[in-house]
C-alpha cells in the first residue's frame, strides 16, 4: 500500500504543452473578460497578493511602533487606523478570498472532473465585485482612513469616531456580495458537475471543506451585509437599530456581526484543512486515514461554527446561561478540529515521507494549528476568557490559527499546485528555506504575545508599560524574520514563471484528476468527460496508469 | 486523443444534446444546466432569508421590549394601503405563475401579457408604498431625519382607547420606525430591482426568447419574484396588524 517510495519522474523529459488555457488567448482583454476558472483565480491570486502586500505593511508599522513602549512612530489616532487596516484588508480581502477564491476556483472544476464551475459569468461577476470592494476600501485607507478595528463595534462606529466608516463598510458589503456569490457557485458546482462515477465518497477531501467553506459564504455573509447596513444607515441617516436612545441595542450588533464573523474564521481555516488532506496524502503516499471522518469533520465544523458566535461576547453583558451554553458549544468544536490533525498524523505514520516544499508547510500547519486550537480551548473557559480577553492572548491565538494554520496552508497548497498553474517547478531548495524560516519566524513573532497576554497586556494600544519591552522587540524581530518567510517566495514564484524547470503533468505523482491533465491544463480541463472508477488518494491505480496524460500539442 | 487515463469509458451523453442553442459549453445535458441554474436560484432565496432574517431579529427583540411602542407606531400605519399592496402583490404572484406556465406552454402572447400586468402590479405596489413613506415624513416618523414623539405622547383620535406613552417609551417607536423603514426599504428595493428586471424579460419575451423551450430565466425569476411576495407576506402583519387581535 505505502510501500512505494517517491522517486519524482525525470523532470527532462517533460515538455510544455503547446496549447494551454495562459495561451488559448493573448492580451488584458482576455484575462479581464475571461470566464475560464483557471484565469479567474489568477486574478484572484493578483488581488489578493496585493491587498496582502497592503496589510503586511500596516503590519509592520503596528510591530515597529510597538518596538518602544512610549509608541514613538506615530500618534495614538495614526496607531489606531493602522491596524484597523490590517485587520480589515487581511480579514476580509485576504483571508476569506485567499483559499476559496484562488485554490478552490482553480482547483475545484479539474478535481471533480468538470469543465468550469456551474455560473462562469457570475464567477468573473464576483471578481468584480471583490476588485470594487477593495477599492472602496483602498479609497477609504488614501483620504484619511478608519479607526474601529476590523470589527465596526457600535456605538463607536456609528456615534463617535470621525473617520471613514461608510464606504469601509460599503467595501466590506461589496466584497460580502463576492463570497456569497463564489460559495453560491462552489456548493452548485460541486452537487451538479461531477463527472460521471465521482460519488461524494470518492471526492478529494478537499472538495469536502470548499463544500463546508461555501456553506459559511451562502449562510452567514448575508447577515453581515444587512448588520453592515445598518451602521452605514445608522451613521448616515440617524435611524436606531444600534442607537440605545432610540430604543435600539449595540449588543444586538455584535451579535449580528458575530453570526457572520465567527463562521468567517472558520472560511479563514476550513479550506486550509482541505489543502491539508491533499499534501499529507500525496506526500506520505497514502490514502488520508479515516476518509469519512475527515470529510464530516468538515460539516461538522461548519455547522458549529453558527453555534458558538457569543463567545467573542463573554464580557460584554450576556446572560450568565447562554455564556455557559456558548462556552461548552465552543469547546465542542475542537472535537471535529483534533479528528483532523490526528487523523493527518495517522495517515504520516509509517507513509513514504518526502520532505519537499509543500510538506514542510504542511508541518507546519498541524504544529502552529494545534498550539492556536488548544488555546482556542482555553479561551472558550469562561473564568480564562475574562482574564484574557481583549489581551495579547488573543492576537496570538487567532494569528496562531489563521496565519500559522492558514497563511502555512495556503503556502502549501500555492507550492503544490503551482506545476498544475504554471507549468513550471519553483526552485525548491529555496522553497524548503522559506518554510522554515516562515516557521521560525512566526513561532519569534506569536510566541512571545502568548505569554504577554497572559500578563496582562491589552490589544489594540499604541503604547505600553516599559516591563513589557523585551517580548515586544523580541516580537518585532521576529515580524522580520517572517517577512523575509514571505518575501521570499514571493520573488522565487516570479522567477519561476520564466525560469522554473518545465513540471510535466504529474511531478508529484499524486492521484488526484487534476493532475491526469495536462499543466498548465487546457482552457477546457478535459478533452473528454472524465469517468471516475478509482476512490480517492488511490495511489495503486495511480501506479498502473503512469505516463499517460491527455496532452494537446 | 485516446490514452485517456480517466475516460475509460466513452460518455454518450455528450453528442446527444451537443447541438442545442441554450446549452453552454460546461455542462454534459441541457437537463443539468436546467437543474444547475434552479438550484443556484434557491441558493441565493437562501441568502436572501438571511439577509432579511437579521432585521426580522432584531423586530422580533425589540418588539419583546418595547411592545407599547410598537403598538402605538403600528397605529400610524395607512391601513388600506397595506392591505391593498397585500392584494396587489399576491395577485401580481399570481400573473407571475400564470406567466411562467404561459412560457411552458410556448404560448408568446400570453406570456408577455401576463409579464406585462406582473410588471404594472409591481409598479403600482411601489407607487402605494412611496405614498405611505410620503405619509410618514410628514407625521415626522422617520428616525434620524425628520422624527418627533409628539403623536405618541398624546392621546391618538383614532384610538381614543389607547393611553398615551411616557416620553421615554415614545422614544423608542424610532426602533418601530426604523425597522420598519429598514424591512419595507430593503423589500421595495427588491421590487425595484424585480421591476427592472421584467422590462428586460419582457424585451427578450417580445423578441421570441423562453418560448421555444428554454425557460430557465422564466422559471427562476418566477421563484425570486415569488420570494419578494413571501418577504412581503410576512411584512404587512408584523408591522401593520400587530395588535389587531384584540
Amino acid at each position: 500500500m505505502s510501500s512505494t517510495s517517491i522517486v519524482l519522474p525525470d523532470q527532462q523529459t517533460a515538455t510544455m504543452p503547446k496549447r494551454s488555457y495562459l495561451n488559448s488567448s493573448y492580451g488584458l482583454k482576455s484575462w479581464l473578460l475571461t470566464l475560464d476558472h483557471k484565469r479567474i483565480a489568477i486574478l484572484y491570486l493578483i488581488t489578493t497578493v496585493f491587498f496582502f502586500m497592503i496589510g503586511g505593511t500596516a503590519a509592520a508599522l503596528i510591530r515597529l511602533n510597538l518596538l518602544t513602549p512610549g509608541g514613538e512612530l506615530m500618534s495614538a489616532d495614526t496607531y489606531n487606523k493602522v491596524f484597523s487596516i490590517h485587520g480589515l484588508i487581511m480579514v476580509f480581502f485576504f483571508l476569506v478570498p485567499i483559499a476559496p477564491a484562488v485554490l478552490g476556483n482553480f482547483c475545484i472544476p479539474l478535481m471533480i472532473g468538470a469543465k468550469d464551475v456551474a455560473f462562469p459569468r457570475l464567477n468573473l461577476t464576483s471578481w468584480y465585485l471583490f476588485v470594487a470592494g477593495g477599492l472602496l476600501e483602498l479609497y477609504t485607507i488614501i483620504w484619511g482612513g478608519i479607526d474601529t478595528g476590523w470589527t465596526f463595534t457600535t456605538p463607536l462606529s456609528t456615534h463617535y469616531v470621525n473617520t471613514h466608516v461608510i464606504s469601509g463598510a460599503m467595501g466590506i458589503f461589496v466584497a460580502g456580495f463576492s463570497s456569497i456569490l463564489t460559495g453560491l457557485n462552489f456548493i452548485v458546482t460541486i452537487h451538479r458537475l461531477r463527472a460521471p462515477g465521482m460519488t461524494w465518497f470518492r471526492l478529494p477531501l478537499f472538495i469536502w471543506s470548499y463544500y463546508a467553506t461555501s456553506i459559511i459564504f451562502v449562510l452567514a455573509t448575508p447577515v453581515i451585509a444587512i448588520a453592515l447596513a445598518l451602521v452605514m444607515l445608522e451613521r448616515f441617516t440617524g435611524i436606531g437599530v444600534f442607537d440605545p436612545a432610540k430604543g435600539g441595542d449595540p449588543l444586538l450588533f455584535q451579535h449580528l456581526f458575530w453570526f457572520y464573523s465567527h463562521p468567517a474564521v472558520y472560511v479563514m481555516i476550513l479550506p486550509g484543512m482541505g489543502v491539508m488532506s491533499e499534501v499529507v496524502a500525496c506526500f506520505s503516499r497514502k490514502r488520508v486515514f479515516g476518509y469519512t471522518a475527515v470529510g464530516f469533520s468538515s460539516v461538522a465544523i461548519a455547522v458549529f461554527s453558527f453555534f458558538v458566535w457569543a463567545h467573542h461576547m463573554f464580557i460584554m453583558g450576556i446572560s450568565n446561561y447562554s455564556a455557559l451554553v456558548f462556552s461548552l458549544m465552543t469547546m465542542l468544536v475542537a472535537v471535529p478540529s483534533a479528528i483532523k490533525i490526528f487523523n493527518w498524523s495517522s495517515t504520516l505514520y509509517k507513509g513514504s515521507i518526502s520532505f519537499d516544499t509543500p510538506i514542510l508547510y504542511a508541518f507546519s500547519f498541524i504544529g502552529l494549528f494545534t498550539i492556536g486550537g488548544l488555546t482556542g480551548v482555553f479561551l472558550a473557559a469562561l473564568g480564562m476568557n475574562i482574564h484574557l480577553t481583549e489581551t495579547y492572548f488573543i492576537v496570538a491565538h487567532f494569528h496562531y490559527v489563521m496565519v500559522g494554520g492558514m497563511v502555512s496552508a495556503v503556502m502549501a497548497g500555492l507550492h503544490f499546485w503551482w506545476p498544475k498553474i504554471t507549468g513550471r517547478m519553483y526552485p525548491e531548495m529555496l522553497g524548503r528555506l522559506a518554510a522554515s524560516i516562515l516557521f521560525i519566524g512566526f513561532n519569534l513573532t506569536f510566541f512571545p504575545q502568548f505569554i504577554l497576554g497572559y500578563m496582562g497586556m491589552p490589544r489594540r494600544y499604541h503604547a505600553y508599560p516599559p516591563e513589557f519591552q523585551i517580548l515586544n522587540v523580541l516580537s518585532t524581530a521576529g515580524a522580520s524574520v517572517l517577512a523575509i518567510g514571505y518575501i521570499l517566495p514571493g520573488i522565487y514564484l516570479l522567477w519561476s514563471l520564466k525560469y522554473g524547470k518545465i513540471a510535466g503533468s504529474n511531478p508529484w505523482r499524486a492521484p488526484g484528476l487534476e493532475w491526469q491533465v495536462q499543466s498548465p491544463p487546457l482552457e477546457e480541463n478535459f478533452i473528454e468527460t472524465p469517468v471516475v472508477d478509482f476512490e480517492a488518494y488511490d495511489f495503486e491505480w495511480l501506479a498502473k496508469h503512469e505516463n499517460e496524460v491527455q496532452t494537446v500539442g | 486523443m485516446d490514452s485517456q487515463v480517466i475516460a475509460t469509458q466513452p460518455t454518450s451523453a455528450h453528442g446527444e444534446h451537443g447541438h442545442s442553442p441554450h446549452l453552454r459549453h460546461h455542462f454534459a445535458t441541457v437537463a443539468q444546466q436546467r437543474e444547475a441554474a434552479s438550484f443556484g436560484m434557491w441558493l441565493f432565496l437562501l441568502t436572501e432569508i438571511m439577509f432579511f432574517g437579521g432585521m426580522f431579529t432584531a423586530y422580533l427583540i425589540y418588539r419583546n421590549w418595547y411592545y407599547p411602542a410598537f403598538v402605538a407606531g403600528s397605529h400610524w400605519m395607512i391601513m388600506w394601503a397595506g392591505t391593498l399592496n397585500t392584494t396587489v402583490l399576491i395577485c401580481s404572484s399570481f400573473t407571475m405563475a400564470m406567466g411562467v406556465y404561459s412560457a411552458e406552454m410556448r404560448n408568446r402572447k400570453a406570456l408577455l401579457r401576463y409579464l406585462f400586468i406582473t410588471l404594472c402590479f409591481g409598479i403600482v405596489f411601489l407607487g402605494i408604498k412611496a405614498y405611505e413613506w410620503h405619509d410618514e415624513w410628514e407625521h415626522h416618523h422617520v428616525p434620524g431625519l425628520n422624527f418627533s414623539i409628539n403623536d405618541f405622547t398624546h392621546v391618538d383620535q383614532r384610538y381614543p382607547q389607547d393611553k398615551p406613552l411616557a416620553p421615554d417609551m415614545a422614544e423608542k417607536t424610532q426602533a418601530y420606525f426604523s425597522l420598519y423603514f429598514m424591512l419595507t426599504g430593503v423589500h421595495a428595493l427588491h421590487m425595484l430591482v424585480g421591476v427592472s428586471i421584467l422590462v428586460v424579460l419582457l424585451f427578450h419575451a417580445w423578441r421570441g426568447a423562453y418560448t421555444t423551450g428554454h425557460m430557465t430565466t422564466i422559471e427562476n425569476f418566477g421563484l425570486y419574484w415569488h420570494f419578494v411576495d413571501i418577504v412581503w407576506i410576512f411584512l404587512f402583519p408584523l408591522l401593520y396588524l400587530i395588535s389587531r387581535h384584540q
